[in-house]
């Protein structure tokens, strides 16, 4: 054996290095033992413990959400490759760049049944972009490379690679490829030329157009190309829940979030316009509602996105511009700067009748003096953070309300499952994101029923002394289950009540954190104050929001209506 | 309606079950399914047969397209193509059946490969529907037991799928 042999294991721990990893989210057992030994006896990257694999999938998930970067997890055989299911389940379907290492019984072992044995490979391969089982120490750095690369380019994903024991241990010499070709997989860019110089002319020409921006433009780090675009071309815009951030919401052309909870009119604009670019978003169901009804409508429809199976999946495109958003919006942002070109014809009419929309007042709510209002909560939250916090959410009304209610203006602060739609990400997401920025503000906007899906997670945030802020908007349903049941099912709210709630202040102080119970709408704003405050700066701090019990998300289209048959908070 | 897709895709354990999990999850039918390596042993190709509408075969063309296992598709449907199956079939030929089992296979322009006593077995080769057409024409009662290989198909003439 030569000299400058390692173990596989080592050889793992040198990929991570190589990749310039920062943060391994993880659990060791068995399969990973040989992984955890190196992970001892180096000191380049940090290994953060959760206390559920699930936790650490989320973790590595938002930690590339707010990074960019791409989200690392270890997790052992068996168990803890099924436990980390839904945290991959999550980050694919929002098309988050992972790499998951997961450890695996010895080659020998593998088909027998071996204790904490499962078919991992199998397992997640419909929830990831690509998987590997590694039965080679040879094969461990190329395929590590492998899997780094397919992440992260194209439409981006969590990729597995699976490692029996016994190749952890095998020893081999480290040689880490500097780049890789796969001839199966080769990602387009650049959009076609023809294709953009239509789609700019028919937006120049449009009397109603309309710009929908989705998850597409955070992930490709497109938003300062769509905010140059959307300000020159002075159309209106509206984006996607994964789209928030990506256009500055405090910007008037921006028409708030469309879809089921979307602004009266965001949804209208959508519905009436005659050109819609859309950029990023593959107009899912709960953004558009009924296609058929989206349809009813004629108009042209321009498509940009790098994932051709996204185009004309759920609606027919005119035009479809496959490509990189960043390589797409500039070659339009330069199409549009040389032909000193403006818009054809003006907007006034098209913005006169969004204002009409926009005088709904969509959004308003009545506060009360003694009742809690969830989205008050939430709007306070913006004003004592100044709209600079990150925000993670778990997932139902609450998120909905943080959503509407916190206008982000910079991307990758709004941090939350917009697909699968996880309960249970809120605090590891937090986790995953106060570790990426160590000095900005977290806080976790979740409910009663999602903090207790990961809520021993407390435990880890003690350990590496993560200063969040959890807002629990605690109003003893499962609101938006309890909204629908009150909506579709007679109110008949068949097991959305929670009972016996733990007292969240003791929890919270059991974990060594702050805990903080607010019941009267005046004392919101202070108590939000004093959480942020520079006495509480390194401190967790639980706060339990008692609200509102029957406040519901408006506006709101019921499921399989259009886009403009929204229900509003007046028409109940 | 019915289309034939071909493809070549990495000769990597998983790889079928990636195209046929790709299936399932997103609810799309197969009729058939056949896959052998080619002459460049890291290849396999496969034929898929299936149906559906325009935007379903667009669809299924793409998400197959996105498999990091599969090289390249091919849609037979978009210009000239031949295909062939191949069926083994048994069939009674006791004094009833022997002479008219003998005769449409003859018809059929298949071979019989083995003979016993009370039997022949019968490879038959041709388009799917040739194969369908051979089975409605023989008396149901006469057929002991059939094996199909499923579509294989080739583009006509410059029509070339390789990598």
């Amino acid at each position: 054996m030569n000299s400058n042999h390692i173990s596989g294991a080592e050889i793992v721990i040198r990929c991570l290095h190589e990749e310039k990893v920062k943060f391994v989210f993880g659990y060791p057992g068995g399969a990973v033992l040989n992984i955890y030994d190196a992970v001892f006896k180096q000191n380049k990257f940090k290994h953060v413990l959760v206390r559920h694999e699930q936790a650490a999938v989320h973790a590595a998930d938002a930690y590339s959400r707010s990074t960019g970067k791409v989200g690392v997890a270890l997790v052992t055989s068996g168990p803890g490759a099924t436990n980390a299911v839904t945290g991959i389940a999550t980050a694919y379907m929002d098309s988050i760049p992972m790499v998951i290492i997961s450890g695996q019984v010895p080659t020998y072992a593998i088909g027998q049944d071996a204790f904490q044995e499962c078919d991992t490979v199998g397992i997640t391969r419909p929830c990831v972009k690509h998987n590997f089982l590694v039965k080679d120490v040879k094969d461990i750095a190329s395929t590590i490379k492998k899997a780094f690369y397919v992440a992260s380019s194209g439409r981006p994903g969590p990729v597995l690679v699976d490692i029996p024991k016994d190749i952890t241990a095998e020893k081999y010499e480290f040689n880490y490829p500097k780049s890789v070709h796969l001839r199966s997989y080769n990602p387009i860019i650049k959009g076609h030329s023809g294709q953009i110089k239509k789609a700019l002319s028919l937006l120049l020409n449009a009397k109603k157009p309309m710009i929908y921006s989705g998850g597409g433009v955070v992930l490709g780090d497109a938003s300062a190309q769509l905010t140059k675009f959307v300000r020159t071309i002075g159309a209106p815009i509206t984006s996607t829940l994964m789209g928030l951030g990506g256009f500055p919401a405090s910007d008037k052309q921006f028409l708030g979030m469309l879809g089921m909870h979307g602004t009266y009119e965001a949804n209208m604009a959508m519905q009436e316009c005659d050109v819609l670019l859309a950029v990023g978003a593959r107009f899912d169901d709960r953004v558009i509602g009924n296609p058929e009804h989206f349809l009813s409508k004629p108009r042209t429809i321009i498509h940009i996105d790098i994932d051709p199976s996204s185009i004309s999946k759920r609606v027919k495109i005119d035009i479809p511009i496959v490509g990189h958003v960043v390589s797409v919006l500039t070659e339009l942002n330069d199409l549009l700067s040389k032909e000193k070109t403006k818009q054809n014809i003006s907007l006034k009419h098209w913005f006169k009748e969004i204002d009409q929309w926009r005088s709904t007042n969509c959004l308003s709510f009545k506060n009360d003096k003694k009742l809690i209002k969830p989205q008050f909560v939430v709007q306070t939250l913006h004003q004592v953070t100044k709209g600079d916090a990150f925000i993670t959410s778990d997932v139902g009304q609450h998120q909905m309300w943080a959503a509407q209610y916190y206008p982000f203006d910079k991307p990758r602060r709004w941090i939350n499952s917009g697909g699968l739609g996880t309960m249970g990400v809120g605090l590891p997401y937090a986790m995953g994101t106060q570790l990426a920025h160590p000095d900005a503000m977290v806080a976790c906007v979740t409910g009663e029923a999602s903090i207790q899906m990961c809520i021993q997670e407390l435990s880890t945030c003690k350990q590496f002394h993560l200063p969040i802020k959890i807002i629990n908007l605690n109003n003893r349903y499962m609101g938006m289950v309890r909204q629908w049941q009150e909506f579709f099912y007679g109110n008949r709210y068949a097991e959305s009540y929670m009972e016996a709630l733990p007292d969240f202040v003791k929890l919270a102080e059991a974990y060594g954190h702050v805990g903080m119970k607010i019941e009267n709408p005046s004392d919101v704003e202070p108590a939000l104050k004093e959480a942020f405050s520079k006495k509480l700066k390194e401190r967790l701090v639980f706060m339990d929001f008692i609200t509102d019990q029957k406040e519901n998300v408006f506006p709101m289209i019921p499921n399989g209506k259009g886009l403009s048959e929204m229900i509003t908070a007046e028409d109940l | 309606m019915r289309h034939i897709i071909s493809l070549l895709m990495e000769n990597e354990s998983g790889a079928l079950s990636r195209v046929s999990g790709l299936f399932s999850a997103r609810g799309y039918n197969i009729e058939s399914l056949t896959v052998a390596p080619t002459e460049d042993a890291t290849l396999s190709r496969m034929t898929i047969v299936t149906s559906g509408s325009d935007e379903i075969i667009e669809q299924i063309i793409k998400q197959l397209n996105k498999l990091i296992d599969v090289v390249k598709v091919l849609d037979l449907n978009d210009g000239k193509f031949i295909e062939r199956e191949l069926m083994i079939v048994k069939v009674k030929a006791n004094a009833q059946y022997r002479d008219e089992m003998k005769r449409m296979c003859d018809i059929f322009r298949g071979r019989i490969i083995d003979v016993s006593d009370s039997s022949f077995t019968i490879e038959l080769t041709g388009s799917s529907s040739k194969l369908d057409a051979y089975i409605e024409s023989i008396d149901k009662a006469a057929i002991l037991e059939t094996v199909r290989t499923g579509a294989s198909g080739i583009g006509r003439g410059d029509r070339i799928l390789k990598v």
